[in-house]
């Protein structure tokens, strides 16, 4: 019984010696001390030893005369012995973790957590060590990666291995390690291999081994070609993103613009109210029904679209009916509305913007391909955009409202001869579009701010869209919004957004010089119209 | 006599003439007078706010004038023209930036948006920016050519009616993204302003107001005059003519692209001095005096007042503003209804502006 008391004692006193000094050079150290405290501390894989550094971390880690405390709250443990310290030391003093102690934090306590049980845990863990790691963690990472089975994982954690043998390794492993870093897609392994292929001032290279370098080249050009690839993919889809965002703000307008031949200037000032209705509604939900957040969208997608068909319907019989034929006076009355619109939100609402909330189905992302990550709702805009123009070209095409509108566009006089209520028609067709302003408001919730300058944002914007796809066709005006957007955004990646615009606007500009009538025009013999 | 010229000779009458006297009268002899003869606290002083509330909307109404002559008498509404006022007060500030030499927060020889961007030579806009005369021809010269080259495009690929309007939009918010970068040298953000001195005279002393003012009223009182010249002569009736049936003069021989692009040239122009104006009398221009929303404004002014009048681009310059000014101070949340509302109702219930109602009233009673 002695002995073996003895035994544990000694056993305890071994292991906790070690962990005694390395805390206290962590608590009292200089920092290049408290530096190498903590990858003795990593060494350890003690869990003990991680509660200390996320302590540190977290700024809990305290000193008290010469013991080191983890203070929570009003709680204490000894950072040593993990017991409970109880009364809370009067004199304490918290340890400061400086800059640098703070990055070999962040890698110590990632290197701890590959081990953790949680996928979730050991997968953060791992993104954090491919941003750039201690050589000193690998053994760690090797422990790890003999035990890792998610197949997510250990091509990173492999990845992460080869990294640490290029720094400090024998040949064959050096060798092993580029190669294997070919595989990778990872911008941080581009410069790594630069890193290995760099030439000094003086003429010698970085590595010295002729063989490494070729097959550090190799490496180098199946990584960029990966990252160019990934790179053109993202900017193909924010492209098509923007140009479904610039569908659904300009297909209103191309009903009634295009259709109708009305100047809708308050038209963004429709997208902004939708956008308000559907933080109203997010807001109803949070206050009545908290359980069912995550479907307000699909009440908010009908409650955008109605009312702003009906502040749409409002306007066209109280305002925009005694000006039709007169489009310059048109435009201004309707820009009228548009301030009053901004004002009336503003009194409403208040002036800063509001947030709205995405439901939880869409907020984070998809990673598709060479570390491009595609957000949940970028994807849902591009579906919905995609959902209303179909069913817009069925409700022009398939039903007798589309007929009506279709035959009022095409000759009004007639239309109204053969009994089509134009009148109505036009109010009806002015709610629509309108609408659909309304839903271009509730998808641009989910992905920018909401206030009452939203509008503003977009009314340039959506005209150019209409006017370069070319009056009364739906196909121009998908057509101008995916190529504005592609435009748009290939010119971004290249000159930086505000010159994109600038470029892209003087382009429309041009372009109309060229064509009057848009890209597709209705083909008619009219000396004006 | 068509309507335009009735209209015309109704309102230069002599009743006409001596109104406009009697506006002048006010303008060179009453405001220096209450402004600098009159002491402080005297009820008739006017204050140093008050003329250069004056000063600003005249250069509005300069604006408005030279909307008017575009759209008034040639049917060409441009939702750009802030842009061409705004160009004409960038090329003037450019010169007063210069004349605030090392008196500047940083004491450089430089304006301090330039040495808080680290720059150490003016870049190519700059060049001769200090010599008054140079800066004096830019401001003709910039909106000039700009007008004169778009409008050259727009005209012969006969882009009119919205088409045009909304163009006109996208060039001013093209512009003013262009100058809200600080890359593009004029100050980004924050514009031109701390004005110090003109001429080598200080800029803020009554006397020197009170010279500003006195040219920003004849400019007006000229541009006035310079604008019945044009709508009077066979040009003007050859623009209204235009504005009333385009295919119809074309068809008679004229070739419209001449007039249209001669006027459109002429009322940016007109702008860009107004906006060289404007700036040492307010003391700041800066890129939203691009932005869409202003140019819309000017056409709400020339509304208000009564298109295809001259005199009622005055009036409406006049009552917006001082409308503006007034709101603003007093009910700063209610101005956009305030705003609004002019725009619709001018629209549906006064066709002809204020200068119509009036003349409508005059026509009943008699």
């Amino acid at each position: 019984m002695r002995i073996l008391l003895i035994a544990l004692l000694l056993f305890a006193s071994r292991a906790f010696a070690l962990e005694v000094a390395n805390v206290e050079k962590l608590a009292f150290g200089e920092s290049d001390e408290q530096v190498a405290a903590i990858a003795a501390l990593v060494a350890s894989g003690d869990p003990q030893a991680a509660a200390v550094l996320q302590a540190l971390a977290d700024g809990e880690l305290q000193v008290a005369g010469k013991r080191v405390l983890i203070v929570k709250g009003e709680e204490a443990t000894d950072a040593v012995t993990g017991a409970k310290v109880a009364p809370l030391p009067e004199e304490r003093e918290g340890v400061v973790a400086n800059n640098r102690l703070r990055r070999e934090l962040a890698g110590a306590l990632a290197g701890l957590k590959l081990t953790s049980p949680q996928r979730e845990a050991r997968l953060a863990a791992v993104k954090e060590l491919a941003g750039g790691a201690d050589p000193a963690m690998l053994p760690l990472v090797k422990r790890a990666l003999e035990k890792e089975a998610d197949p997510t994982i250990k091509p990173m954690l492999e990845l992460i291995a080869a990294t640490m043998e290029l720094k400090d390794g024998s040949k064959e492993a050096r060798i092993a390690a580029v190669r294997m870093l070919g595989g990778s897609s990872n911008s941080n392994t581009k410069l790594l291999l630069l890193g290995v292929l760099e030439k000094r001032k003086d003429g010698s290279f970085a590595e010295p081994d002729e063989e490494i370098r070729r097959e550090a080249q190799a490496s180098l050009r199946a990584v960029e070609g990966r990252l160019a690839w990934g790179e053109r993919a993202g900017i193909l889809f924010t492209s098509i993103s923007l140009g479904s965002i610039l569908l659904l703000a300009a297909m209103g307008l191309a009903i009634t613009y295009g259709l109708m031949g009305v100047i809708n200037m308050a038209h963004g000032e429709l997208i902004m109210v939708g956008a308000y209705t559907t933080y109203a509604v997010q807001n109803l939900f949070r206050e009545h029904a908290p359980d069912a957040f995550d479907w307000y969208l699909a009440c908010a997608v009908p409650a955008s679209f109605m009312v702003s068909a009906a502040v749409g319907m409002l306007l066209e019989r109280l305002v925009i009916r005694w000006l039709y034929g007169r489009a310059l006076e048109t435009l201004l009355a309707t820009w009228g509305i548009s301030l009053v619109l901004i004002q009336t939100v503003r009194t409403i609402f208040g002036a800063q913007n509001v947030q709205v909330e995405n439901p939880a189905f869409m907020s984070g992302g998809v990673e598709a391909l060479m570390g491009v990550v595609l957000p949940w709702s970028r994807i849902v805009i591009v579906v919905f955009a995609a959902a209303v123009l179909v069913g817009i070209w069925l409700l022009l095409t398939r039903t007798r409202l589309g007929l009506f509108v279709r035959g009022v566009t095409q000759n009004r006089a007639m239309a109204s001869c053969v009994g089509v209520p134009t009148a109505r028609v036009d109010t009806w067709a002015f709610g629509l579009g309108s609408g659909i302003a309304g839903l271009a408001g509730c998808a641009l919730s989910q992905i920018g701010n909401v206030g009452p300058d939203l509008g503003q944002a977009y009314i340039v914007d959506s005209f150019m869209v209409v006017v370069l796809g070319g009056v009364g066709q739906l196909a121009g005006t998908v057509y101008a919004a995916l190529g504005l957007g592609f435009a748009n955004k290939l010119l971004e990646a290249w000159q930086g957004a505000v010159l994109a615009k600038i470029v892209v606007l003087v382009f429309i500009i041009m372009f109309i010089q060229k064509r009057p009538q848009g890209l597709f025009a209705l083909k008619g013999r009219a000396v004006e119209t | 006599m068509g309507p335009v010229s009735l209209l015309i000779a109704r309102l230069y009458g002599p009743r006409g003439w001596m109104t406009l006297a009697a506006f002048a009268l006010a303008l060179f002899v009453v405001f220096p007078l209450c402004n600098l003869a009159i002491p402080e606290g005297n009820p008739l002083h006017l204050s140093a706010y008050w003329v250069s509330l004056v000063g600003k909307i005249m250069c509005y109404a300069i604006v408005a004038l030279a909307m008017d002559l575009a759209w008034g008498y040639a049917g060409i509404l441009s939702l750009g023209h802030g842009l061409f006022f705004a160009l004409g007060g960038y090329a003037f500030g450019m010169y007063l930036m210069r004349q605030i030499g090392s008196d500047g927060q940083y004491k450089a020889n430089m304006p301090d948006f330039m040495v808080f961007l680290d720059w150490k030579e003016f870049p190519w806009a700059w060049w001769n920016s200090d010599q008054f005369w140079w800066c004096a021809l830019l401001v003709v010269l910039v909106p000039g050519l700009l007008a004169f080259v778009f409008g050259f495009f727009a005209f012969r690929s006969r882009i009119k009616g919205v088409y045009f309007s909304i163009i006109t939009q996208a060039l001013t918010y093209a512009a003013m993204l262009l100058f809200f970068r600080n890359a593009t040298g004029f100050g980004g953000n924050n514009g031109f302003t701390d004005f110090k001195r003109i001429l080598d005279i200080p800029v803020a002393i009554p006397s020197t107001r009170m010279a500003l003012f006195a040219i920003t009223a004849a400019t007006l009182i000229g541009s006035l005059l310079l604008g019945r010249y044009i709508v009077t002569s066979k040009f003007g009736r050859i623009l209204a003519a235009i504005r009333d049936a385009e295919s119809r003069v074309m068809f008679c021989g004229y070739n419209p692209v001449h007039y249209k692009l001669a006027i459109w040239t002429f009322s940016a122009v007109l702008c860009g001095i107004a906006g060289a104006l404007y700036v040492p009398q307010v003391g700041i221009i800066n890129p939203s005096e691009m932005s869409p929303a202003n140019s819309i404004e000017i056409a709400i002014w020339v509304a208000v007042g009564g298109r295809g009048t001259l005199v009622g681009a005055i009036v409406g310059a006049g009552l917006v503003n001082g409308a503006k000014s007034y709101f603003t101070q007093a009910f700063p949340e209610y101005w956009l209804y305030v705003l609004g509302l002019i725009f619709i109702l001018v629209t549906l219930f006064m066709p002809k502006g204020v200068v119509g109602l009036w003349s409508q009233w005059k026509n009943r009673s008699a």
